[in-house]
């Protein structure tokens, strides 16, 4: 069995006449669109553009721990910086960040559908994606808020005359957008998959979406109506959580955290499946232990939901059920891990390429694996009472959430960029940017580590002097991201109009959007497919070669 | 004549090919029945979103009523049975004539589609009256936690539960009854308000007959998500006003 794959020559490949791109032309036809691809591009752009002022939010802030002292950013100040980062981030780009991109875009076209089920409602999620980012402006115009990403009460609702309602109804708002995606590829999955595409023919980054759409659809309403009882606190002084009337903050935390925690798998599962097709792409192999990992995304959906008083450990929680949640957190590392060996086992023996893409994976693999075992020592009791509310908690969910979920969406934007666009960016400066943000990373996070180790806690502007270097380093490292995260920005516009044409199959992929041209038609395939093949089947992609390149135009 | 206007219809369809394209299937469907089951099934866990919503104020309710058991049987009393008695009657009506304009559509009757929404079009109005008048009477009796409650009425007890004599701070955490209870009720009649008005647009669109031609659909997902609403309400209903009844 051979796996070495010549990747073709693109200096013949063309751009096709027609393609989604240019089917028509005019604000109002990407405004009103239902085209999954383009609603996908939209997401494109105004995720991008949320991840951008969530990164000026987060160079503020390491600039202003340069120092010691509160000197750039007063200490209130300092506070809306880092809320503002924190809900910008979680939900304006890391819950949308892969599904809404490249899950959208991707989705319909691996399952063999025109479209997802419900183009309208697809549109609409946009549209509230897009009034929730206005509305979360609109706060940070107003003054800001400065509750932390978590909206803790009593802080929430009785200390802070700040925008707490405008940031509320803006996460409110954006749930309902994630909902609705996460409905539409359920749906989708279930119902519109073409003749032959059984569940175990799926690509696994299907099955990790079908995951996440369902802790998306269980997980986020619940969000809603904490909210809700939020805002109705401070509007009108109801006392669900007020304990001078005789509610319980502690219920607020527990119905928080029973969408929160899930939100973590939320982010990260449709990153894993990203870093199985890219994987298995640039090892040509299939995934090893398909049906493990496959159904390690739904295990760890389900554990997912049993696990989120480990956030809640320090605050009066019940020891017994402390005791029981630090068990189901350690199960929930099983799934985490059965995905990390199953793909060092696909590139055991693979025939292995080096490829923008492959290289964010790599850096996934490594970040994701120390930010995942973080959290098994967080998970135990002991452990999370000494080093909760350090910078060792930070640099525990910025490894999962930045080293492992933004590589893993620069990973895929990257590997579906020629199939969206129809053109390659340039190698050489993608790969220059891979290993900057790599380095970037660690230099930034790494040392938090240590720094929550030695006691330094979150949340403030100003810290004991003995922790400037490390404080300095993380700093110096942040920058270096930053110019990480800026490159591909420059490099991939820049590649729109000048990019080398990529021609529908650059990698040599298995999946079905690799069997059309890129970029593809509006209603994806010329004629319905009929699968006859298994998920990265190697030998079945050899054997079309030549033969069958099924372009219209 | 029902099958007149569908050949009619048929016959116009501007996708001239295979003539059996209805022009209600959307393009990126294969067949009608997929559409059809897809747009089911999307209702359903659109319905399983709500059920996770509305969780969050029962599983709030269920903590507190353990907690504080004679406020929430207290502040229980003070309700209206009469009226929600009303309310869960007419709710139950709207629900079947609800169920009957799903069954116009489906046997093709435009003019008896119509009658029966607008029908279910009033009752659901009738319930947000009575509800109003519930909610204004809670208000002048000082029962709205954060704008004008008074723990006055429970201390002394009332004319009919002259035991409902709760010392202060118990009387305070009537408060917590009365949150869940605007928090659950408003939030139901904010669904029964979408549902009205959502309802309204489905009727005029009814009458330019686009549902009785084979295209049930959204008659058919409008009326769960109208029963949807109307479980919602079969579970406040005792859980507000009738389980303390006689204690």
């Amino acid at each position: 069995m051979s796996t070495i794959v010549t990747l073709p020559d693109q200096s013949t490949a063309t751009l096709p006449r027609v393609s989604y791109l240019n089917k028509e032309y005019g604000l109002k036809s990407w405004l009103l669109t239902g085209d999954h691809k383009r609603i996908a591009m939209l997401y494109l752009i105004s995720i991008t553009f949320f991840f951008f002022i969530g990164g000026a939010m987060a160079g503020l802030i390491r600039m202003e721990l340069l120092t010691p002292v509160s000197d750039l950013l007063a200490a209130d100040t300092y506070n809306k910086v880092f809320s503002a980062h924190g809900i910008i981030m979680v939900f304006f780009f890391l819950v949308p960040s892969v599904p809404a991109t490249v899950g959208n875009f991707c989705i319909p076209i691996m399952v063999g559908a025109k479209d997802l089920a419900f183009p309208k409602i697809n549109l609409l999620s946009w549209y509230l994606y897009i009034a929730a980012g206005i509305l979360m402006i609109c706060c940070l115009a107003f003054g800001g808020v400065d509750t932390g990403w978590t909206f803790t009460t009593p802080l929430s609702t009785h200390y802070l005359n700040t925008h707490v309602i405008t940031a509320g109804l803006a996460v409110f708002i954006a749930g309902f957008s994630s909902i609705f995606t996460g409905l539409n590829f359920i749906v989708t999955i279930h119902r519109m998959r073409a003749p032959g595409m059984t569940w175990f023919r799926l690509p696994l980054f299907v099955w990790s979406h079908y995951a996440a759409s369902i802790l998306m659809v269980l997980g986020t309403p619940v969000l809603a109506i904490t909210l809700v009882l939020i805002v109705l606190e401070r509007l009108i002084g109801i006392g669900v959580f007020d304990p001078a009337k005789g509610g319980d903050p502690l219920l607020f935390q527990h119905l928080f955290w029973f969408y929160s925690h899930p939100a973590v798998y939320i982010m990260i599962l449709p990153g894993m499946g990203v870093i199985s097709e890219v994987i298995s792409t640039f090892s040509r192999k299939r995934v090893f232990g398909y049906t493990a990992v496959a159904f390690s995304s739904v295990a760890i959906a389900v554990f997912g939901f049993f696990v989120w008083a480990h956030h809640m450990f320090i605050m009066g929680i019940s020891n017994y059920s402390a005791l029981v949640f630090s068990l189901l957190t350690m199960l929930v590392a099983v799934p985490s891990a059965i995905k990390v060996f199953n793909w060092s086992a696909t590139l055991y023996k693979g025939s292995i390429t080096f490829e923008t893409p492959m290289l964010y994976a790599f850096g996934f693999l490594g970040l994701f694996t120390i930010g995942g075992l973080t959290g098994v020592f967080l998970g135990t009791l002991g452990m999370d009472i000494h080093l909760t509310e350090t910078y060792f908690i930070v640099a525990h969910f910025h490894f999962v959430m930045v080293g492992g979920m933004l590589m893993a969406y620069l990973a895929g934007v990257h590997f579906w960029w020629p199939k969206m666009t129809g053109r390659m960016y340039p190698e050489g400066v993608s790969k220059l940017a891979a290993v900057i943000t790599f380095v970037g990373f660690i230099l930034t996070f790494f040392p938090q580590f240590i720094l929550g180790y030695l006691g330094m806690p979150r949340r403030y502007a100003a810290y004991p002097p003995e922790f400037q270097v490390l404080n300095v380093f993380s700093s110096a490292g942040a920058s270096v991201l930053g110019v990480g995260y800026l490159l591909p920005l420059l490099y991939l516009t820049w590649s729109l109009k000048y990019g080398k044409i990529a021609g529908p199959n650059p990698w040599q992929a298995t999946g079905l959007e690799w069997q059309i041209q890129s970029p593809p038609l509006t209603e994806n395939f010329a004629e319905t497919p009929i699968v006859t093949h298994e998920a990265y089947d190697y030998e079945w992609l050899e054997s079309t070669k030549g033969s069958e390149v099924p372009t219209v135009g | 004549m029902d099958s007149q206007t569908l050949a009619a219809q048929t016959a116009e369809t501007p996708h001239g090919h295979e003539g059996e394209h209805p022009p209600f299937l959307r393009h990126h469907f294969e067949s009608v029945p997929q559409q059809r089951e897809a747009a089911t099934f999307g209702m359903w866990l659109f319905l399983l979103t709500e059920i996770m919503f509305f969780g969050g104020l029962f599983c709030a309710y269920l903590i507190y009523r353990n907690w504080y058991y004679p406020a929430f049987v207290a502040g229980s009393h003070t309700l209206h049975i009469w009226a929600g008695t009303t309310n869960t009657t007419v709710l139950i009506i709207s629900s079947f004539t609800m169920a009957m304009g799903v069954h116009a559509a489906e046997t093709r009757m435009r003019k008896s589609l119509v009658t029966w929404c607008i029908l279910t079009i009033i009752l659901g109005c009738a319930f947000l009256g009575i509800k109003a008048y519930e909610w204004h009477d809670e208000w002048v009796e000082q029962h709205v936690p954060g704008l004008n409650f008074s723990p006055e009425s429970f201390l002394h007890g009332s004319e009919a539960y002259p035991d409902d004599k709760l010392p202060l701070d118990m009387a305070e955490k009537t408060q917590v009854y009365y949150s869940l209870y605007f928090a659950m009720t408003g939030m139901h009649a904010l669904h029964m308000i979408i549902g009205v008005s959502l309802l309204t647009l489905l009727v005029i669109r009814a009458y330019g007959g686009a549902y009785t031609t084979g295209h049930v659909n959204p008659v058919e997902n409008f009326g769960l998500y109208w029963h949807f609403v109307d479980i919602v309400w079969i579970f406040l209903f005792p859980l507000l006003y009738l389980i303390s009844r006689h204690q």
